[in-house]
């Protein structure tokens, strides 16, 4: 006997635990099956890109840690790249060496919330996020050690980092840097193989290779796909081109091989590392410009590898000490722009967990 | 490392297809008309040699006499890239070709343009705000919005 | 799925866009003044002198030792609020590791993270739907004053232009340290309170 069904509107509201932040979906379902879904977001637009057109340079630094405040290193190396460009200031290789350190070490931290939350969604209460958020806490406090901040760093300057980094963080950051490996093994010992995450994440949300270059995705949304683009290979900007990693591929483009991805980026983050405090010169570490800096009549585009996908910023500058135009090219609200194909056909508990794979962060979708 | 393409090396071969539409071209840069920008940005997706299959962003600046919208191409296959821009000269209403029937990742970012610099798509399925609210009064990220 | 794919909602999403815009412009409208902030009561009571009876001490003391947040997580300082509730700093030994995401099954509010002009409607209705008692904790720069983006087009300057704030907990974000000193300046409050 047919069963006559109408389609039924949920909103998956702002106030949402499993929406990693305020993002709305308002979804037509036929039963369990979502048949459309539309995201609505904008609830944390706060307007930085106009707000940035009226400060200084510097005073936007701080700007772009509060977008993606998950990854607020690469926020402001990206930033820096492009300033540099547009005025032309060069950088001392210690300040690059140190730049590169707190990239990776925020690459792993950025990985760790990521795949936390994504377990979390997928049903493992809490206990997954808490062991992680214990790693986490260590890469915290070097960053405390640095710069005196836990989450809103504002460590990079334009010519150079801020500060030198004191005696005890080498010693501890070569400890955290043994014992790293050892805990990402733990847990991929106790999740690789699960059933229940291999149930609930195998084969969902598949996004096609072709689908994911036209749609702009990037990072590990992208190389899931298998399609091998990683800025710092393809592109490499600071010192990069002196490091050996590789880069890890998917294959089938569902959710578990985004999870499988970012695990294996946390891995090479701890290759690059030891590179790099092996090769860590002496020397000065900010090349310093006039805190008003007018950088030269022009434009300049620079992009780096986020932990979230290429972060870009578009400066446009009339010879005044603040930019005529500040743009971002977020990563994440372009890897939304798939998230409908690949929700819809699935059901509503899929939902969040293709959600949560594609891992965003609203700060920087909504700017 | 991506190769960055010049915006006169790429015009050269764009000259004979599409007379007249280039308006510029200089190191960095392409400028277009923006009734062949649609035609033009089809043939940089497709062409042998050149095929940029990805579109890395769109961003649009206010100049005052005009709006210029940015575009920047890459092509995953040849690792190079290009800058293609287009003007509009009108204030009131502008409006563009969109580009999603090519690239889909414009799609949001179209969008953005639309609801923060008030700058509308032609062709674009779903045009709507999508940071600001229904009703809020202007574009905030014009020069001239208070 | 080609583009133009024909959108199959059950609804019109023109109709429920300019519905919200009108309510967002509506509350701001109507939100140009903070809302004092609701410590009237302390100084009255210090006033009267009045001696707390037992059963007041009961009450307070279980309502204090059993907080339990709302979800309600914008922006930055909700990953110092995450810090806070796991591992380290341990939250739940305050009796707030449950973070319920139904508000009627909670009763503290820690704000964190930028308001803007859109979800402002959003968070009045999670506020009205709490139970009393509830409580308010501002928590960060944004929360207190607008922060780093006061003076933009869609920010609004401080929580308690919507709803009423007790704690305001400076810092951008505020260390978890900061944070758990602040729920502890709250229980002292709730100590204090009377039914009577």
């Amino acid at each position: 006997m047919a069963i006559k069904t109408e389609p039924f509107v949920v909103n998956f509201g702002p106030q949402h635990p499993s929406t990693h932040g305020v993002f709305r979906m308002r979804m037509t379902l036929d039963g369990e099956v979502v048949v459309d879904m539309e995201p609505v977001f904008g609830y944390l637009h706060r307007g930085i890109e106009k707000l940035a057109e009226g400060r200084t340079y510097t005073q936007d630094i701080p700007f772009t840690d509060r977008m993606d405040y998950l990854a607020s290193m690469t926020n402001n190396f990206a930033y820096v790249l492009a300033a540099e460009k547009l005025a032309g200031v060069a950088v001392p290789e210690r300040a690059e060496y140190l730049r590169v350190i707190m990239a990776e070490l925020q690459r792993i931290a950025s990985h760790i919330i990521a795949v936390g939350t994504f377990l979390n969604d997928c049903g493992a209460f809490v206990t997954p996020f808490m062991y992680m958020m214990r790693e986490r806490e260590k890469i915290l406090d070097l960053f405390d050690m640095v710069c005196g901040q836990r989450l809103t760093y504002n460590y990079m300057r334009i010519g150079g980092v801020s500060h030198d980094i004191p005696e005890e963080f080498m010693p501890a950051l070569d400890k955290f840097i043994r014992e790293m490996p050892g805990f990402i093994d733990e847990y991929d010992q106790l999740l690789a193989d699960n059933e229940i995450l291999l149930a609930r994440a195998k084969g969902v949300g598949i996004l096609p290779k072709k689908l994911a270059i036209n749609i702009s995705a990037s990072g590990p949304v992208l190389r899931a796909s298998g399609v091998n683009w990683d800025i710092r290979k393809v592109n490499p900007y600071s010192v990069y081109d002196r490091f050996e990693f590789d880069v890890p591929l998917g294959s089938a483009g569902d959710s578990y091989d985004r999870y499988r991805v970012r695990v294996q980026e946390m891995r090479q983050s701890v290759r690059i590392i030891r590179q790099a405090m092996e090769q860590l010169p002496e020397g000065e570490v900010w090349n310093r410009m006039p805190l008003r800096l007018r950088p030269p009549a022009g434009e300049a585009y620079a992009h780096i590898e986020a932990p979230r996908g290429e972060l870009g910023f578009y400066l446009v500058s009339d010879h005044s000490a603040t930019p005529y135009r500040f743009h971002v090219r977020a990563p994440t609200l372009i890897n939304l722009t798939a998230l409908r194909d690949m929700i819809i056909g699935w059901k509503v508990a899929d939902a969040i967990i293709i959600f949560g794979s594609i891992d965003i962060c609203l700060g920087e979708v909504d700017r | 490392m991506t190769v960055a393409l010049s915006g006169d090396e790429v015009a050269g071969k764009l000259k004979k297809k599409f007379p007249g539409s280039i308006v510029e071209s200089g190191a960095d840069s392409l400028l277009v008309k923006s009734e062949s920008l649609l035609e033009i940005a089809a043939f940089l997706k497709t062409a042998p040699g050149l095929e940029f299959d990805y579109l890395d962003f769109i961003t649009s600046v206010d100049y005052l006499d005009y709006f210029e919208v940015v575009y920047q191409l890459i092509s995953i296959k040849h690792n190079h890239s290009l800058v293609l821009k287009s003007r509009c000269y009108e204030r009131e209403n502008p409006a563009l070709p969109s580009v999603v029937s090519l690239w889909r990742g414009a799609d949001f970012q179209e969008r953005e343009i639309y609801d923060l610099m008030g700058i509308s798509f032609e062709g674009h399925p779903d045009l709507k705000r999508i940071f600001l609210w229904e009703g809020f009064p202007g574009h905030p990220l014009r020069k001239d919005f208070k | 799925m080609e583009v133009g794919a024909k959108k199959r909602y059950a609804y019109s999403d023109a109709e429920l866009d300019r519905a919200e815009g009108e309510a967002i412009e509506a509350l701001k409208a109507h939100s140009q003044q903070p809302i004092p902030d609701p410590d009237k009561w302390l100084d009255e009571e210090l006033r009267h002198n009045i001696l707390l009876t037992t059963v007041d001490a009961v009450l307070n003391w279980a309502r204090r030792s059993s907080l339990w947040p709302v979800v309600c997580f914008p922006a930055c300082c909700a990953i110092e609020l995450m810090a806070a509730a796991v591992s380290r700093f341990d939250i739940s030994r305050f009796g707030m590791e449950i973070m319920r995401s139904s508000p009627r099954q909670a009763d503290l509010m820690i704000t964190a993270g930028t308001l803007t002009w859109k979800m402002a409607p959003q968070i009045k209705r999670i506020y009205d739907q709490m139970a009393e008692p509830k409580w308010v904790i501002a928590m960060g720069a944004c929360a207190i004053s607008g922060g780093v983006f006061t003076g933009s087009y869609s920010v609004v300057p401080g929580y308690n232009r919507i709803i009423p704030v007790d704690v305001y907990v400076p810092g951008c974000p505020p260390r978890p340290e900061a944070l758990l000193y602040g729920i502890s300046k709250l229980q002292g409050k709730i100590a204090k309170r009377s039914i009577f």
